[in-house]
């Protein structure tokens, strides 16, 4: 590893001993002989297995459930229903005030899209826990359901989630997180050219290899401890106590060790049912996905769409930026709405444009609800605005490293979220991706500092 | 409850215990313990035969017969299968060739099954419990087969006869976006004789391309030798959308890539 | 339910446990056993998770059942070094950073080892394809392919 320690040499001591030096990591030892304890290298006598009974259907109305047959199978010891749950209705982000309560812990009279949690089995073993589950006669009255955002958004489109009224999140901004800077308009009137064009991605789901999942033991005095992969503990621990009225000093958390999450274990979905078993049976319970599971049921990351409409001068300069973002947050809200939000941060990208307007939306939709992913409400933005800036150098002949170069953000630059840019290096990386990839760009960029403005 | 296995020492005992409703052979395990993993309730139990016929390879005269419980890497190793060992190497990584059948594969449906692609275009004979069957129409109606496959036959292709493709997206182990099999025979002259060709993922089994076949007859391995194949190529076909390819894709892809292996 | 013998030896060891019919050996060795080093991650035989040495064969330990293993000699991750010392290939993957989350390592390592005890000084086509069936979501292969191919230099000096 090479350190280039000429860059901003004058803003720190050169006193690095750690960074640039390899050092051995603390969990390797443990990965390499296999004994890194994960959640699943558990096992407790009498431990029973949780398999859950999902909805086959998009969107539908919960006439009746039959459990009967279910509870009469060998081997099942607990059958739960929506009734079980203390408190049935919740939303991860409500820890931080971002409500409403929006999603069930097991379906209540509704399921809002394909795989949604109906009935939750615990049986002695996995294969009785399937074998019960197949037998929970759910009774369901189908409804219209909507896929595409754009169709969400027209007036008349079935209305996904009851708990918001409409099929889009409402921001105490309104119907969308928003950025206003400048006159975007006058911007765009006095642009040699305008460029719109829209950019859309589908569902990216992490697949960790170690799927989703607890292991719960009841300790014997009312206090439960939870075996689990999340990526969030006390998001988790928090959750749980609300939906299980349970107060948090009864509830013991015990992970930090993950087989792979990239944002795909945030969600709060396999611990409260898990330890609610433990409560109502007194045995330890398993709840583990599977493989399909995983694929079809954890949240993925968003299906985004973004409307970018720039105004760019022949000398190179991005004179306005009006971008419309779209995050498909599916049945319900998870993590998104603050997606939608992260994006309508991030969009102006690391450019300083006098003149932007930023609209971003978080749309309900009849799919699996989607969550966070590796840079959520970010990657996405990146994408689109680094295709658009390529275009843009097209569209007026640059290369398009130096019209990057002309228009990246530097100290000093007021950005579009009236925030004074500071610790900018936007600059000097570039001019190593120039050189290490061999892509020359004109003396004057190779001079520039991303804070000493007069270079 | 519990997913019991019968190991038998002949087929006929384990024929008879297969009767069981909800019993199902095992062979390597890749199909049906995956399937029970998953959580097919349909499956109530397993059951196998350990009878060494089962695991043998015989060659004699190029005539040669598999049998059903030899694995992939069994055949991609065997030095009188060589013209086969590619075909082999490409099914799954390294310990699924270790555990996945012959027997077991004429049953993998799409995307998999890529060996059985190369047995269909060897026109192989499928050796049953209940007698031998030509493989095109064993696997026409092999969700009905209840007799315990025993092995596979064919004659070896004349050296240079035998091509295979595999396309996939991932390298070098990945599922099939499709696979191409051919057994071509060519007079002196270089213009072929007789063809047969085989495809992977244009339907939920392999399938014969006898469109393509018959536009071969008599033409040369050349760009406009192979043109009216190539055209004729996705006559009956139907592949399927999933999460490797649309079917859109495999469809505009076929002729190119049987284009490729004809040609090399 | 009907319980059924097996006995094989693991690492060295021998053992004899009553399993339920029909059990995988992934669940008799993590669950029964207690050897938790294969790792469940996809029960389809598509991840290496589990990957375990029986008889010399790298084999899926979620695929197998228990009972055909019955007299076999299984290898897995946790066996690997002997008296507190790491196997080459574990000491490489330290060495080279080639983990990350860890949870495709053993299968991995189990991978690596089959490829070498056969072909001691192996190309990088030879590593990629041996460790082709198993997964790193953390994809970190490049560093797992180097670790791979120090173990063998480190093995063939040794032997030299």
């Amino acid at each position: 590893m090479e350190l280039r320690k000429s860059y901003f040499a004058d803003q720190r001591k050169d006193d690095l001993h750690e960074i640039g030096q390899p050092r051995p990591r603390s969990d390797s030892p443990g990965h390499v002989t296999g004994k890194t304890t994960y959640f699943a290298d558990r096992n407790f006598p009498g431990m029973l297995h949780l398999k859950m009974v999902r909805s086959p259907h998009h969107h539908a109305r919960i006439r009746s459930i039959d459990t009967s047959e279910a509870e009469k199978h060998p081997g099942v010891v607990k059958v739960l229903t929506a009734k079980d749950v203390p408190h049935n209705v919740y939303t991860i982000l409500i820890l931080i005030q971002i409500g409403p309560e929006d999603e069930t812990v097991l379906a209540d009279g509704k399921v809002r899209w394909k795989g949604e949690a109906a009935v939750a089995v615990l049986a002695e073993t996995e294969r009785a826990a399937q074998e019960a589950a197949a037998k929970v006669k759910v009774d369901y009255e189908v409804l219209p359901a909507v896929f595409d955002m754009d169709e969400a958004l027209k007036p008349g489109a079935p209305i996904v989630n009851e708990y918001h009224g409409r099929n889009y999140y409402l921001y105490d901004s309104g119907e969308c997180r928003k950025v206003r800077f400048g006159d975007v308009e006058a911007g765009f009137a006095g642009a040699d050219h305008v460029l719109e064009q829209t950019y859309q991605s589908s569902p990216i789901e992490h697949a960790p290899t170690e799927t989703t999942g607890c292991i719960v033991a009841p300790e014997g005095n009312d206090r439960f401890t939870c075996y689990t992969n999340t990526q969030a503990m006390f998001f988790t621990l928090d959750n749980t106590s609300i939906i299980l009225q349970m107060p948090g000093n009864k509830l013991h958390f015990v992970g930090g060790t993950v087989g792979g999450g990239f944002g795909g274990k945030v969600d709060v979905i396999v611990e409260p049912i898990a330890i609610l078993g433990a409560k109502l049976t007194g045995r330890p319970v398993c709840f583990i996905y599977s493989r399909e599971e995983e694929m079809q049921i954890s949240s993925p990351r968003a299906a985004e769409k973004v409307v970018i409409k720039d105004g760019v001068m022949n000398d190179g300069r991005i004179v306005a930026r009006k971008v419309t973002g779209y995050t498909d947050a599916g049945a319900y809200s998870r993590h998104s709405p603050y997606g939608a939000q992260k994006g309508a941060g991030h969009y102006p990208g690391p450019y300083t444009i006098p003149n932007v307007w930023i609209d971003t939306y978080c749309v309900y939709t009849n799919r699996t609800p989607s969550s966070a992913m590796r840079g959520f409400g970010v990657t996405i933005g990146d994408f689109a605005l680094e295709v658009q800036m390529d275009k843009l150098a097209r569209l007026i002949g640059m290369d398009p490293l130096e019209f990057r170069f002309i228009n990246a953000y530097r100290d000093g630059d007021m950005k579009a979220h009236r925030q004074p840019t500071e610790g900018a290096a936007l600059i000097e990386c570039m001019q190593e991706a120039s050189r290490a990839a061999n892509w020359p760009v004109a003396e004057k960029f190779m001079a520039m500092s991303s804070y000493a403005k007069g270079a | 409850m519990t997913l019991a296995l019968q190991t038998f020492a002949t087929v006929k005992d384990a024929g008879a215990a297969l009767k069981a409703a909800g019993a199902c052979y095992l062979g390597g395990g890749t199909l049906v313990v995956r399937a029970a993993n998953e959580g097919d309730v349909s499956i109530s139990g397993f059951v196998r035969s350990t009878e060494p016929a089962l695991s043998a390879v015989a060659v004699s005269d190029n005539e040669v017969r598999i049998g059903a419980s030899v694995t992939m890497a069994a055949i991609a190793r065997h030095p009188d299968l060589a013209p086969l060992a590619h075909a082999a190497r490409v099914v799954g990584g390294p310990a699924i060739r270790n555990m996945a059948t012959v027997g077991g594969n004429l049953f993998a449906p799409t995307p998999y099954g890529d060996f059985t692609v190369a047995l269909l275009a060897l026109d192989a004979t499928v050796s049953t419990g209940d007698g031998e069957l030509p493989i095109e129409t064993f696997l026409a109606k092999r969700e009905s087969n209840d007799a315990i496959v025993t092995a596979v036959g064919f004659t070896l292709p004349k050296e240079g006869g035998f091509r295979f493709l595999k396309v996939s997206r991932v390298k070098p182990k990945g599922v099939s976006v499709l696979s191409i099999a051919t057994v071509l025979e060519q007079a002196p002259d270089g213009t072929v004789s007789s063809a047969r060709v085989a495809f992977g993922c244009m339907a939920d089994r392999p399938i014969r391309a006898r469109a393509a076949e018959k536009a071969l007859i008599g033409r040369k391995l050349t760009a406009d030798g192979i043109a009216p194949a190539l055209a004729v190529a996705r006559d009956g076909i139907s592949p399927p959308t999933d999460p490797i390819a649309s079917a859109w894709y495999r469809n505009e892809v076929l002729p190119v890539h049987l284009g490729r292996l004809l040609l090399a | 339910m009907a319980k059924v013998p097996v006995q094989f030896t693991l690492n060295g060891a021998e053992k004899a446990e009553f399993i339920d019919s029909g059990t995988t050996l992934l669940h008799a060795l993590r669950d029964k056993i207690g050897d938790t080093s294969p790792k469940g991650g996809c029960h389809q035989g598509t991840c290496g998770a589990c990957s375990v040495i029986i008889d010399g064969e790298l084999r899926l330990s979620c695929l197998t059942l228990a009972e055909a293993c019955n007299g076999a000699t299984i290898t897995t991750t946790s066996g690997l070094s002997e008296g507190g010392v790491l196997h080459p290939l574990q000491r490489a993957f330290l060495d080279a950073f080639a983990t990350q989350c860890g949870f495709c390592t053993p299968g991995m390592i189990m991978a690596a080892k089959v490829l070498l005890d056969h072909t001691p000084n192996p190309s990088r086509e030879d590593v990629v394809e041996a460790l082709s069936g198993n997964i790193c979501r953390c994809t970190g292969y490049e560093p797992i392919i180097q670790a791979v191919l120090t173990a063998a230099r480190s093995n063939s000096q040794n032997a030299a």
